[in-house]
């Protein structure tokens, strides 16, 4: 595991606004390689417009994004070519949507939802493709017989896995996460978390997850980011931030979850 | 250049020269030259409403009312056949709004117009081959937006193509397409070869002829230029093969064209003709005999020996 003390990813002064209105404000953030990085917020604080306009799929307003490419070293991702910007994309990041039906194709096999991205990068060897999937079905827990099944004969929580062995496929670096326990039953997400803790530490993801769940910020992420009408009022290391909350909005985030 | 059609009733004029008039048949001219340059790329055209339905040759049939000219002859095939309803109808069309000659021998013809099929006998460069295509996309199944699908193209994202095959195997074992099979042209463009079998696949690469495809509900035209690269796409592990058959043509007994199974009765009983009856009537002038020619009795001992 090669630890390196640059960043994987540099936000630098983050702004998008929709018009007079404020999106998210003034963001500035480092990301290392294997760091999970919390986003919470209630909704409508911006977590989302933060996560898309990071990730490349949203320009923002103002501020840049900078990201350590394996080739090029250091690029801001809105100055590269859409070719550039789309392989990357689709290699060395990942994005796992809250709905897996927003990012599996459920007209096709969890085998081909699998391979599909090892085809787009050039993988011309099906017997090859099969057994990577094969295998990455099970380490999200998915039986091998279900390998030609549709996504749509699947759970939800199944359909949530087959979206994270979908994205991991192609051993990124870092991966978008929006809500990934949402809609999902506790015993469920329960799992889900365990599985995707394990992979992250298995596989040095760095890992962006954007949550209003609080008991999933501090069970997967490293350092906590609390965003309120579109801004960071509160940043650092999760225990710290749970536990000693300091700005009043935070506090009664954290008092407002039973305490047991 | 204004050609016209004289109405035989009073001698005023019926129909521009191929029906279209001269502005849209330039329109579309200037389509096929840019469709030219960039082989396999699909160019939108204005497409008009042509007398007939969607899905009936629409697109074909301005194309070939674009590039036509007096001189020419006219050969027009649906399934490979000249006697079929859309074959005959297409021809009747062209012999009455541009006067042509028309034609069913390949050899004859300089304009082939086509719905599924390339004539088995090679083409030469002085032919032009129009084809018509209900569905230009060949990523069009599995993405169904247009602006992605156009991006996807634009940026040579290829690999949900592959993503079909690898679901065919999936499900079927081999690549279970047989028409409409997917084609890399001159290592550039993903393309649908509209849907002729696969088993004609092999026959668009390097042709001498000029290949021009005509989609008149999605109103897009490509086209593949004389002598380019045509590659059905595979997998290193599952190469891509054509349809072959145990059998042999029942009238003329041809090993190497593409057939057409016919049921005979309820009993089971079937045969194999061509698809290709230009093929198969020459072939049988030529003095070739299958199994099931009216000239054999069933079960001759000699059968096929005709064809040696």
């Amino acid at each position: 595991m090669t630890q390196t003390n640059e960043p994987l990813l540099r936000v630098d002064d983050l702004t998008m606004m929709y018009g007079d209105r404020v999106g998210c404000k003034d963001v500035s953030f480092e990301l290392r390689p294997g760091e999970v990085l919390g986003i919470v917020g209630e909704s409508g604080s911006g977590k989302s417009t933060l996560l898309r306009s990071i990730s490349a799929q949203q320009e923002p307003t103002k501020g840049t994004v900078e990201y350590q490419t394996r080739i090029d070293g250091i690029c801001d991702v809105y100055q590269m070519s859409e070719a550039q910007r789309r392989l990357l994309m689709r290699t060395d990041w990942a994005f796992v949507h809250q709905n897996p039906r927003d990012g599996l194709r459920m007209n096709v096999s969890a085998g081909a939802n699998i391979g599909e991205r090892l085809m787009a990068i050039g993988d011309r060897h099906y017997g090859n493709i099969r057994s990577d999937a094969d295998s990455w079905l099970g380490k999200v827990e998915i039986a091998s017989e279900r390998l030609d099944d549709l996504p749509s004969t699947f759970s939800g929580g199944m359909q949530q896995r087959l979206q994270i062995a979908r994205n991991l496929v192609t051993s990124p670096r870092l991966v978008f996460m929006d809500e990934p326990t949402g809609g999902l039953d506790v015993s469920v997400q329960a799992r889900l978390l365990d599985l995707l803790r394990g992979l992250v530490h298995d596989l040095n993801l760095a890992v962006i997850i954007v949550t209003h769940d609080l008991a999933v910020a501090r069970l997967l992420s490293h350092r906590l980011m609390v965003m309120q009408q579109g801004k960071v009022i509160e940043h650092g290391l999760t225990d710290q931030v749970l536990d000693d909350p300091q700005h009043a909005y935070t506090q009664l985030l954290v008092s407002s979850i039973l305490q047991n | 250049m204004e050609q016209t059609v004289k109405n035989p009733a009073d001698g005023t004029s019926a129909y521009n020269f191929a029906y279209l008039d001269e502005q849209t048949k330039r329109m579309i001219r200037r389509a096929l030259l840019k469709a030219v340059a960039i082989p396999g790329y699909q160019v939108p055209f204005a497409g008009r409403e042509m007398p007939m339905p969607y899905g009936w040759g629409t697109g074909g049939v301005q194309v070939t009312a674009a590039v036509i000219g007096p001189n020419d002859t006219l050969k027009v095939i649906d399934q490979g056949a000249d006697d079929t309803t859309n074959a005959v109808s297409i021809r009747q069309f062209f012999a009455k709004t541009a006067q042509v000659a028309t034609t069913e021998k390949t050899a004859e013809a300089s304009i082939i117009q086509t719905r599924h099929r390339i004539p088995e006998k090679e083409l030469r460069e002085d032919q032009v081959l129009v084809y018509q295509v209900p569905i230009p996309e060949p990523l069009r199944f599995l993405e169904p937006r247009e602006t992605e699908t156009r991006k996807m193209h634009a940026l040579e994202e290829y690999g949900l193509m592959h993503v079909k095959l690898y679901e065919d195997i999936a499900r079927h074992g081999h690549i279970a397409t047989t028409y409409a099979y997917p084609v890399m042209v001159d290592d550039r463009y993903v393309m649908d070869p509209s849907p002729t079998p696969k088993f004609d696949n092999p026959k668009m690469n390097d042709m001498a002829a000029l290949q021009l495809f005509g989609a008149g509900r999605e109103k897009r035209i490509y086209a593949l230029p004389p002598y380019t690269k045509v590659k059905s796409l595979d997998f290193e592990d599952h190469p891509f093969d054509v349809q072959t058959w145990e059998d042999e043509c029942g009238m003329c007994g041809a090993r190497d064209s593409y057939l057409d199974e016919v049921i005979l009765d309820d009993q089971g009983n079937r045969m194999f003709v061509c698809s290709d009856t230009d093929y198969c009537a020459e072939r049988q002038e030529a003095g070739h005999r299958g199994p099931q020619h009216h000239d054999q009795p069933l079960g001759s001992a000699d059968r096929g020996k005709a064809a040696q």
